[in-house]
């Protein structure tokens, strides 16, 4: 027997409430969405646990990153090809025990600045002073990042300097200037590197260096060879810059070791962090990957693994632009947080938040997806990011930056972009057939997101209740505590845009602890120490980190958010050289120094 | 996408087994045709979001059209239509979420059930829920905006499969006529917007024309009958979506066809009736 009219009724009925559902859902949530609510800082404090307030100008920083000028033949797509450059790391490059910080400019001729922390609540850029300011001399190419690292373990932060152009590495000369060391070591003439780190892949105590390609090394973007150097897909392209992994012999020499460890991708490397994430006393190393999938490599402390395909993490193609470990759910592992782009009605990536899944572990570790679930999957033009307990109140939370071109508010190069992105690559890869942006914005003026988490598995974007309206075109964010007051600053690199400097104000009633370590046998700067907390049944680890995120660096010393009346039962120190040394009943809101053991 | 390999005509049985494979009778070559592209461009550079979003896809088409259909006409359905709707769906749509996956197939399927006129569907059922989801939902879903990888040769190969697998089906026709046209409108917006002519035909060279022109364009029971009339309606298909193109709507294609196609269904629905009214008259 067929149905008749009512079951067509009803057919028709379910059928516009499906149609309709995603409009219903939509505005279901805008009406629970508090993330676009302003708050002034007394209630912010109240709801929240905290607030930032921009702070650079009263600080005495008055930094403005600069584009470089690229060959005349990308006039027409200049602003999307000359679109990074502005990064931060934090460095205690004197040893005073305040954090300093070094940003980069790359304007050709434009200077790079290392504001010195003044104690006072104002920094100054000593960077002429010190010789690590004009680097970017026509002819060199302009810098893209920093990270610092005591490559010679002699107590004091050297500084390796990426770029679009010559990478250099500088001594610090006991913090009173540095000495250009480059031709030394044995750096190569020219990588268009936007990412690098330190770490001891060998745990031999001494330094390594990656340094991951993003443009092809044989590309000079100032006097092209051609036009075609362009990605040769918008998710599958292979013929970015090589990756170098330079081990260090001791001595100051250096040897690239890249091929003979099993490193060998030329996919355009834009983000890459180091963590043991398989707990074998290895770094392994994470690469985000524009134009393509993310790479893991399992470190075995001789050769390294290319697993992302195997974990999970290198299946679906995106436009990986940060790499950042957090143990977000306080269970001593790290998740891995990939921002890529996501522009509503013409691309949905979603960042990745890659979290171990459950019974799995050692080589057999696999990732998740959790973005949606979490709450931080949508992030605009999505770049640097970091995991920090901004509110003290023992869980990380996340801070995103974003937007990529800020030009004309009201016409958008979106629909270009998105034609050619669809093209064969013998179209894509050739910038001369990339539509001329005409002043058009990409993904511009995006708000940005601070994302609180719950502890249960929940973030929730509190960004503009906070203090936190800026909507520059962010590049890179990196977390210190700047002023030694045991909470988390921000500070925040944006691309032709102003340095900004988010300082926190937390509520007291939530404590904290931190620690600020040094090696003896493992390599001085402690690299690669993970510090697990135990406090009221719970724990969290953290990593010093040679360079995390965007083109950026947190602060070496590891903070960790306590909450209301912590009973810290220890904290745990695996030093790189694999040595575990137990501190009992550690106190809250104290630095604390710790010297390995020798 | 079109939901029968079998256009209506009928025609003597070939002989050769080859003849026989690639003939109209043959309902399963649309979606063996669909599956092999899956297949060739995952192999090759791994075309799907995750194979979880795609069995989605493809069970809940499935699942739709098995339930709609045995309630509806009485009896069980085949499948074959549901199948390359729902592989449609899975390989065109792009989120990070799965509900879309099982939401477009759905309303693709009921789309069939819900939106007749004269005991017909006037939609292309994926070109329905694509278009839909894209309009509705822009900020979860998006569609496949890449190309094959790096690589020509699947590029080259899935041409040359689902060429001559639709001048076997008799509709090469549609999809020339469409290709002719979306070249000329690609030099005259190239000529109007002053954009490079590549960047106009690029979108030509991704997968996702290739599902639109080999599948969507080529529908049997969304188009309408006469030859010549489906090359006029497929021109007006790509004339539509120049226009949508000159005011940089991103997924120009899709709307193209869910604004003309349905237009073009229904003036000849009303031309038939006109004809038939007359012929009653004079009976």
């Amino acid at each position: 027997m067929k149905p008749g009219i009512a079951a067509r009724i009803i057919l028709a009925i379910v059928f516009a409430g499906l149609v309709f559902s995603p409009v219903i859902i939509k505005r279901f949530a805008a009406r629970h969405d508090e993330s676009k609510t302003k708050l002034d800082l007394a209630t912010a404090l109240a709801r929240h646990g905290f607030y930032l307030q921009e702070v650079s100008q009263a600080a005495g920083v008055n930094f403005l990153h600069q584009a470089p000028t690229l060959d005349p033949r990308l006039n027409h797509i200049m602003p999307q090809v000359a679109s990074m450059g502005a990064s931060v790391s934090i460095v205690d490059f004197d040893r005073d025990g305040w954090p300093d910080f070094y940003v980069t400019n790359s304007k050709e001729g434009a200077k790079n600045a290392l504001y010195r922390n003044m104690h006072d609540g104002t920094f100054k850029d000593v960077a002429e002073e010190m010789g690590i300011a004009d680097v970017n001399r026509a002819g060199t190419g302009v810098s893209m990042g920093a990270v610092w690292g005591d490559y010679d373990n002699d107590g004091y932060e050297d500084l390796l300097l990426f770029k679009w152009g010559k990478p250099e590495l500088f001594h610090n000369d006991a913090g009173h200037g540095f000495t250009r060391v480059t031709d030394q070591v044995g750096l190569p003439p020219w990588i268009n590197a936007n990412t690098a780190l330190w770490f001891d892949y060998d745990g031999d105590g001494l330094l390594d260096l990656f340094i991951g390609g993003y443009y092809s090394e044989d590309v000079d973007l100032w006097h092209l060879a051609s036009t075609k150097m362009m990605p040769d897909s918008f998710e599958y392209a292979k013929n970015g810059g090589r990756k170098y992994l330079f081990h260090n012999l001791g001595g100051g020499k250096f040897e690239e070791v890249s091929e003979k460890v099993g490193i060998h991708s030329r996919r355009w490397a834009l983000a890459s962090a180091a963590a043991d994430l398989r707990g074998t006393g290895h770094p392994d190393l994470f690469i985000a990957n524009d134009y393509g999938v993310s790479e893991l490599y399992f470190n075995d402390g001789k050769r390294f693994h290319e697993v992302g395909e195997q974990t999970g993490v290198g299946f679906a193609p995106k436009s990986g632009m940060n790499a950042s470990f957090g143990d977000i759910l306080n269970q001593g592992r790290y998740a891995v947080y990939v921002s890529n782009i996501s522009e509503e009605g013409v691309l949905i990536q979603g960042n990745n938040l890659w979290v171990p899944e459950e019974s799995t572990s050692g080589d057999k570790l696999k990732f998740e997806n959790l973005a949606r679930d979490f709450g931080v999957e949508i992030g605009g033009w999505s770049f640097g990011a970091q995991f920090g307990d901004l509110n003290n109140d023992g869980t990380l939370d996340l801070y995103l930056t974003n937007g990529y071109v800020s030009l004309d508010h009201n016409r958008s190069y979106w629909y270009d972009f998105s034609k050619i992105a669809g093209g064969h690559s013998l179209i894509i890869n050739d910038a001369k057939n990339w539509p001329a942006m005409d002043g058009r914005s990409l993904s511009g003026y995006q708000t940005k997101h601070v994302w609180l988490n719950d502890g249960s598995g929940k973030f929730v974007d509190v960004a503009q209740a906070v203090g936190v309206t800026d909507t520059y075109d962010g590049r890179a964010v990196a977390l210190a505590d700047l002023w030694n007051q045991g909470v988390l600053d921000v500070i925040v690199a944006n691309e032709r845009g102003p340095l900004l400097i988010y300082k926190n104000t937390a509520i007291p009633e939530n404590k904290w602890i931190e620690f600020d370590l040094e090696g003896t046998k493992s390599n001085r700067s402690a690299i690669g120490a993970q510090v697990a907390v135990f406090w009221n049944g719970q724990q969290q680890v953290q990593e010093v980190s040679g360079g995390s995120g965007f083109a950026a660096q947190n602060q070496r010393r590891l903070h960790f958010g306590l909450g209301k009346f912590p009973h810290v039962e220890k904290a745990v120190i695996r030093w790189p050289s694999g040595q575990i040394q137990t501190i009992d009943s550690p106190a809250p809101n104290e630095n604390h120094v710790v010297k390995e053991p020798s | 996408m079109n939901q029968q390999s079998v256009p209506i005509t009928p025609h003597a049985s070939p002989t050769a087994p080859w003849k026989r494979f690639l003939s109209p009778e043959n309902r399963y070559l649309a979606p063996m045709f669909i599956t092999s592209i899956l297949i060739v461009g995952h192999l090759s550079f791994g075309i799907l979001e995750s194979y979880k979003k795609t069995g989605i896809a493809i069970a809940a088409s499935l699942l739709a059209e098995l339930l709609l259909g045995r309630t509806f006409s009485g009896k069980w359905p085949n499948l074959a239509s549901a199948y390359i709707t729902g592989i449609s769906v899975g390989i065109l749509v792009r989120s990070p979420a799965f509900w879309p996956y099982a939401v477009c197939a759905i309303v693709s399927i009921m789309s069939k059930y819900v939106l007749r006129i004269k005991g017909r569907h006037i939609w292309n059922p994926s070109n329905f829920g694509i278009s839909v989801l894209l309009f509705l939902a822009p900020e979860t879903v998006a569609s496949l905006s890449i190309q094959w990888g790096n690589y020509l040769l699947p590029m080259v190969v899935i041409w040359i499969l689902g060429s001559v697998i639709i001048w076997r089906v008799r509709r090469f026709h549609i999809t020339g006529t469409y290709v002719a046209f979306f070249l000329v409108f690609a030099f005259l917006r190239s000529y109007i917007t002053g954009s490079p002519w590549q960047s106009e035909i690029a979108p030509l060279t991704g997968p996702m024309y290739q599902l639109f022109i080999f599948f969507m364009i080529t529908d049997p029971k969304t188009t309408v009958r006469s030859r010549f009339w489906q090359c006029v309606v497929v021109s007006v298909v790509a004339l539509a979506e120049m226009i949508l193109r000159l005011s940089q709507v991103v997924y120009a294609p899709f709307y193209a066809l869910f604004l003309v196609g349905p237009a073009a269904l229904l003036i000849e629905m009303w031309f038939d009736s006109r004809r038939t009214v007359p012929a009653r008259v004079a009976a």
